[in-house]
């Protein structure tokens, strides 16, 4: 199975593990992905305005590119950007007749590039039951606290991944990699994102109850898919914190890649 | 002047502020509620009555954190954030009204600080 993938800025700096991890164990699922050969930054945040165009316009580029294939995303802000960029060009005529007149693509693009984040595929095209069955050293005995933060289920109709608001798929990739999920109130709420710039204190508050929330349900870890989730709950919330690690390298090692 | 930057709030945003019913769901839900002079559920109404000039004026359109829980959890689909993202749109857009400058960043920047916070900080704050 061949996919395209758009790794984004963050993949290529701060969270190389992220991306390392993940493509080493992709390709021990026999799934091959292929680094879009142009690609740009997505911007991190999708302008909600009708009237923003060029803000959108490098993920309508990545779209178009990917779509004799599909599109894994991984980063959840890439993967915000990108689904609700091919939902709007898919939906909103008037954007996608603006995106277009400017692209002038060979072929117009109207949205019907599939995108996947990395869980998904994992859910949808590995099966989470053959991953179980791919699982080399599992993770036995780890109680695991998965936090999905804002950008990777929400807005829910628009990335149709999961059910915003009592998700599942993380909890089930780890049950896949032989751990135990644990639940916990705050896993689908903000860690106060990229107002970290301007407002630590507001980061710290944020992290903080998510931090405190996963410790007071008895975790040993965290799990994120989000580069700055896992800054902020790392560097901002304060003390006692939990470790925080990427799913991927959760992933990389229960299948028995990661030091390859 | 005041009918005219609402017609554009609206344009810009999509939203159908008629929608809403009132239930406060949008601040309740807020990660920054406590960081706002006007909270959500406040710039529904306030750009139903037109008072559009005070919203642009608030550091509250800088507080915005873009987690779409307001968006995800209004029961009547009002979607707020899209008012203050489209507000904060008209003030940015005004020459030389950047929350954000480039001269600002070095001092900001930490050893791990990834870059996913600094290309969202410019694409909320600046153009």
């Amino acid at each position: 199975m061949i996919f395209s993938y758009y790794p984004g800025c963050t993949l290529k700096t701060k969270a190389k593990d992220l991306d390392r991890y993940a493509r080493l164990s992709a390709e021990a699922l026999g799934i091959e992905l292929r680094e879009l050969a142009e690609w740009q930054c997505c911007g991190g945040a999708f302008s909600m305005a009708k009237d923003e165009i060029a803000t959108k316009l490098s993920s309508v580029r990545a779209l178009a590119d990917a779509r004799e294939t599909g599109l894994v995303t991984l980063c959840s802000a890439c993967h915000n950007v990108i689904k609700q960029t091919n939902h709007a060009m898919a939906t909103d005529a008037d954007f996608a007749m603006k995106a277009n007149n400017y692209m002038k693509l060979e072929t117009p693009y109207n949205g019907e590039t599939q995108v996947l984040h990395y869980l998904e595929m994992l859910r949808d095209v590995v099966g989470f039951d053959k991953l179980a069955a791919a699982v080399k050293n599992p993770l036995t005995g780890k109680k695991i606290a998965a936090y999905y933060g804002c950008l990777l289920l929400r807005p829910g109709k628009v990335l149709a991944m999961d059910n915003p608001e009592n998700p599942k798929i993380m909890e089930d990739f780890i049950r896949a990699i032989g751990a135990t999920p644990v639940l916990y109130p705050y896993r689908n709420e903000c860690c106060g994102g990229y107002v970290t710039m301007e407002d630590k204190n507001l980061a710290a508050k944020k992290s903080g109850t998510v931090m405190q929330s996963a410790v007071e349900a008895e975790a040993d870890m965290m799990i994120t898919a989000c580069p700055l989730c896992l800054y902020n709950l790392t560097k901002n919330a304060p003390e006692p914190r939990l470790p925080v690690y990427y799913f991927t390298e959760l992933l990389a090692e229960a299948l028995g890649v990661k030091e390859a | 002047m005041s009918d005219r930057l609402k017609e554009q709030v609206l344009r810009t945003s999509g939203v159908n502020v008629l929608k809403c019913m009132r239930c406060g769901k949008c601040s309740a839900t807020c990660p920054s509620y406590d960081e706002m002079e006007y909270h959500p559920h406040q710039f529904v109404y306030m750009v139903e009555k037109g008072e559009i000039e005070k919203l642009m004026a608030s550091p509250s359109i800088y507080k915005c954190l873009s987690c779409f829980a307001c968006i995800e959890r209004c029961p009547r689909d009002v979607e707020p954030a899209k008012l203050v993202e489209a507000i904060r749109l008209m003030v940015i857009r005004q020459q030389g009204q950047n929350h954000l400058k480039p001269g600002q960043i070095p001092e900001m920047l930490d050893e791990e600080l990834p870059q996913q916070a600094i290309v969202t900080a410019f694409r909320k704050y600046a153009k």
